[in-house]
């Protein structure tokens, strides 16, 4: 179907930059969601993508079309909005047929194309019905039963799901990826939500302050992590960073010792980094483990079940998360000990950038 | 690698713009036009038609030296501070009686705003005709055994613009009663049940609390009020057509008079940039309150 | 613990006190509330009475005592025969023109001002803004200090003493109130909506016509009933903008009315003004809430 590619693009409004050269390349049939924290800058590229708001410099190229200057129509794309941005006053049938009736559609292909559409949606018993009488879910199957009936070259979504409740989310995350394998058509979704962007991404791309940090599988950036906000920003609960100092410099890698205390030796590249440098070691609370290695007084502990999540302070009073398991004796107030195997440490320079790890494990296709 | 051309800058949201077009002709043409208009040409000597004969002045001097201009402004300054502090005063007190959770309210707000859908001119006629001294309320009240009985407004100069007011309170205060009781209505309910609670008295509520957090409620009407008192003309021809003897007079119909059928058109335009100027004077400090007082808040 | 709180919540007063119906309070609110209504409702009154009343009637000066015998001949006098001038066709004349005036008036004004508030709204451009506020603050100038001015406007269009004339001005002076109600509204309808239908491939009119028109149908009505009222109500534009044969019915009311010749029909003069009033008046008790809706819009102009 189609292939995207933004080239350089950047947005100012008035003297705020929001966006600084943005440069990707999404290939045909792929699902990529723009995540990132609020204010990134994702809404207004999703919104420059599809025509509504004018990038300040840059191209968007779609199918090897330069469309920069074209009307969202002529580029060959839908919507889905995160209020659903349904018509009122229109039935669900005639919201869904709203785009082909502005393209003067024949009114048999029309009945057709709509139809298709509900059947898609499981929307067909609600075609007479107005929007004000559907549920929250059956409102965003129609938003995007309107998307699909043009057979847009790319789908474009705003956060669709952050207006239903956890449940509902849950279920609409498993149709959305489904949707997308029947369609076979490329997506790009925008969320604020990293577990959307984990379960139904092909490729991830994370914004922060208007730039991207990071473009690639959910994987990728699980294991691979370009620097610490991706790295902070990917994974639940968050990784945590522990400071500390870089003791000497091997072939096997980084020997550092925490803050915390003890000694570490991280099988890392060392390019960039001297003895006597400041670092993080980035632990992820899912890679902990009982051991010897690290004090940790337990604050609160939530149990969730499966496992248990313990909130506590290292010795210098850096906070730390570990994930244990859901039967696990540990009580709050006292200090345990935990251990982390060096393999699965990841290490940020006093910058931020990752020391790329030597041995992870293989990606997942 | 093809492309979409890119529009002109000024061929962009084209229909827009065509669409603002009444809009833009409106505001240039008519208003900031006609305005400037205006107000150079009384500084002509125009008489019958329009002339660019310069005569500084001269228009603004006559127009002060004459009787029936300074009756007019002194009508209108009269009419104006009755009619304001009426229509305010009574407009807020009836709010306050339908705000008492009664019953009927939509029967009572129904009676007092109806006179607002009359125009003036039946407004006007209405009370030209209760006011007649041989067969009106006068008589009637003469015929009900008070022979000494004396209510006859509109044919007596020195009050004659008291009875153009009750026309003008009759028919403006149930609008301004219905801004008021939205204001009423926007008042917190918090407020009353902490007055309640606290065991101030509903009138000392009401004077402390209600009516200053009210305060832009009374602006606007006082803005509203105000703008229809310096536009007051319809009333006035159709109560008493500026008599009697031109004891109300008022500088809408000198405008209009000197405009269209007197055919001094230099003076008719100084005495309506003399609305215009009035009107700055009224506009200036409440734009003041209403848009400086903001940017501080 | 529980039980006692539940015990307190119980026996608390809920909701406003009982109070007997029949209150020193209540007879002050009821008895000044039904005073003022009646002071209000009374020119009402009399305005009906009196057109009821043949000549001798009126002429004993009961103005307040309902019509011995009831006469609809004022009625027929005032809508058939009533003169101003040499004219003597009574004010059928002037309601026709008002109609004539009226009809176009308000959906030009209407039109051309929704679109307006809908260009102000969604389809902004440099400038639009400060069109507005001019706009806005155009609507405090005296209609006087304009007058003139769009009387040679109208002269140098052709169009001066005509009923495109006046549709005109009334258009131009409706836009102030109209473009204001309509932008608040249109503001308040979601972006989104507007943006999706954007990316369904409508334009600037599909928008209008298939999306935000028949969404806003109430501030239609709203706009309807604020110009009815205020076109039907106007006289300075009716007798600045027109000649005599096309006068408004209000101009024509107060020619035949306040005209000096003949004996004064007092009967039929206000059986006159009662027809005169009567379209607002049907438009104001039949929209009932939506009338206030309207000039609380109006109000909050500026």
């Amino acid at each position: 179907m189609a292939t995207l590619d933004l080239k350089t693009i950047s947005k100012s409004f008035g003297e705020a930059k929001v966006l600084h050269d943005i440069d990707l390349a999404i290939r045909d049939k792929e699902f990529v969601v723009f995540v990132g924290p609020s204010g990134c800058g994702k809404s207004t590229l999703l919104r420059i993508i599809a025509g509504l708001e004018e990038a300040t410099k840059g191209q968007i190229v779609i199918d090897g079309m330069d469309v920069s200057n074209a009307h969202p129509v002529e580029r060959g794309i839908s919507m889905v909005f995160q209020s659903y941005a349904l018509y009122p006053h229109l039935s669900v049938y005639e919201n869904i047929a709203f785009p082909l009736r502005v393209a003067r559609l024949e009114k048999d292909d029309l009945d057709r194309r709509v139809r298709r559409a509900a059947e898609i949606l499981q929307l067909t018993d609600k075609l007479m019905l107005r929007p004000g009488q559907l549920s929250g879910g059956q409102r965003q199957r129609v938003a995007i039963g309107r998307s699909i009936v043009r057979e847009p070259k790319i789908f474009l979504f705003d956060e669709p799901l952050s207006n239903l409740d956890a449940a509902l989310r849950g279920d609409m995350r498993v149709e959305l990826s489904q949707l997308h394998k029947n369609l076979d058509a490329t997506m790009v979704y925008v969320t604020h939500d990293q577990v959307e962007a984990m379960t139904m991404a092909d490729r991830i791309v994370v914004l922060n302050g208007g730039r991207v940090e990071q473009f690639g599988s959910p994987m990728e950036l699980y294991h691979h992590p370009n620097n610490k906000f991706v790295a902070g920003f990917i994974g639940q609960p968050n990784m945590n960073f522990v400071p500390a100092k870089v003791k000497a410099i091997s072939a096997k890698g980084l020997t550092v010792v925490l803050d915390a205390g003890p000694t570490m030796v991280l099988p890392v590249e060392t390019e960039g980094v001297a003895v006597g440098d400041a670092v993080e070691v980035g632990i992820r609370p899912e890679d902990v483990a009982a051991g010897d290695t690290l004090d940790v007084e337990i604050r609160v502990l939530e149990r969730l079940g499966g496992i248990a999540i313990a909130y506590g302070k290292l010795a210098c009073g850096t906070n730390f998360c570990a994930s244990l398991d859901g039967d696990t004796a540990v009580a709050e107030g006292t200090t345990i000990k935990l251990a982390v195997a060096p393999a699965d440490a990841h290490v940020f320079d006093a910058a931020g950038r990752v020391l790329r790890r030597r041995a992870a494990p293989a990606l997942v296709a | 690698m093809s492309a979409v051309r890119r529009r002109p800058k000024l061929l962009r949201n084209l229909n827009a713009k065509f669409a603002a077009m009444p809009m833009i002709l409106t505001t240039l043409v008519v208003f900031v036009g006609g305005t400037i208009w205006t107000v150079v040409y009384s500084f002509t000597n125009s008489k019958l038609l329009p002339r660019l004969n310069f005569v500084g002045f001269a228009q603004y001097e006559r127009l002060w030296n004459t009787g029936r201009w300074e009756t007019s402004i002194h009508n209108l300054l009269l009419y104006g501070v009755f009619a304001l502090v009426f229509t305010i005063t009574i407009g807020f007190l009836l709010a306050v009686l339908l705000d008492q959770k009664i019953r009927f309210e939509d029967a009572f707000r129904t009676i007092l705003l109806y006179p607002f859908a009359l125009s003036f001119i039946v407004t006007g006629l209405v009370w030209q005709w209760l006011l007649n001294p041989n067969l009106g309320i006068q008589n009637a009240v003469r015929s009900l055994g008070w022979e000494s009985f004396s209510f006859d407004p509109l044919y007596t100069p020195k009050i004659v613009m008291f009875g153009i007011l009750i026309g003008g309170l009759w028919q403006g205060t149930g609008f301004i009663m219905c801004v008021m009781l939205a204001g009423l209505r926007g008042v917190d309910e918090e407020i009353w049940k902490a007055s309640r609670v606290d065991g101030i008295p509903a009138w000392k509520t009401y004077i402390f609390v209600v009516i200053p957090m009210m305060r832009p409620v009374f602006i606007t009407s006082l803005v509203l009020v105000a703008s229809g008192i310096i536009k007051l003309y319809d009333l006035v021809v159709a109560m008493t057509s500026g008599g009697p003897g031109g004891s109300s007079e008022v500088p809408a119909k000198y405008v209009y008079d000197y405009m269209f059928t007197a055919q001094n058109l230099g003076q008719g335009l100084a005495a309506s940039t003399m609305m215009l100027a009035s009107v700055i004077i009224i506009l200036i400090p409440w734009a003041y309150l209403e848009f400086g007082g903001r940017k501080r808040g | 613990m529980a039980n006692a709180s539940t015990n307190i919540a119980a026996a608390g007063p809920r909701g406003p006190k009982p109070r007997r119906a029949i209150s020193g309070r209540n007879i002050m609110i009821y008895g000044t509330l039904g005073l003022v209504a009646l002071y209000y409702a009374l020119p009402l009154y009399v305005m009906i009475v009196t057109s009821l009343k043949g000549m001798p009637e009126v002429r004993l000066g009961h103005i307040f005592a309902p019509p011995v015998e009831i006469t609809f001949q004022p009625w027929v006098k005032a809508w058939a025969q009533a003169c101003t001038g040499l004219n003597c066709d009574g004010l059928s004349r002037g309601f026709w023109n008002s109609v004539r005036i009226l009809i176009p008036s308000v959906v030009i004004s209407i039109a051309v001002a929704s679109v307006n508030g809908y260009a102000l709204v969604n389809w902004k451009f440099k400038g639009s803004e400060t069109f507005f506020t001019i706009l806005i603050f155009g609507s405090f100038i005296p209609y006087q200090v304009m007058l003139y001015p769009i009387v040679i406007l109208l002269r140098e269009m052709g169009i001066y003493g005509t009923l495109g004339g006046l549709v005109m001005v009334h258009t131009i002076f409706g836009m102030p109130i109209l473009t204001l109600l309509f932008r608040n509204y249109f503001t308040s309808v979601p972006e989104e909506l507007f943006k999706a239908a954007r990316v369904d491939g409508a334009g600037f009119w599909g928008i209008y016509f298939r999306i935000m028109l028949p969404m806003s149908m109430p501030i239609f009505v709203v706009a309807i009933i604020l110009q009815v009222t205020g076109i039907w109500n106007d006289f300075l534009f009716g007798v600045v903008f027109t000649k005599p044969d096309l006068y408004p019915m209000t101009v024509q009311l107060n020619n035949i009315v306040n005209s000096v010749q003949g004996v004064k029909e007092y009967n039929v003069n206000m059986a006159a003004t009662m027809i005169t009033g009567l379209v607002p008046l049907t438009v104001y008790f039949i929209s009932g809430k939506l009338f206030v809706r309207g000039i609380a819009a109006g109000a909050v102009k500026g």
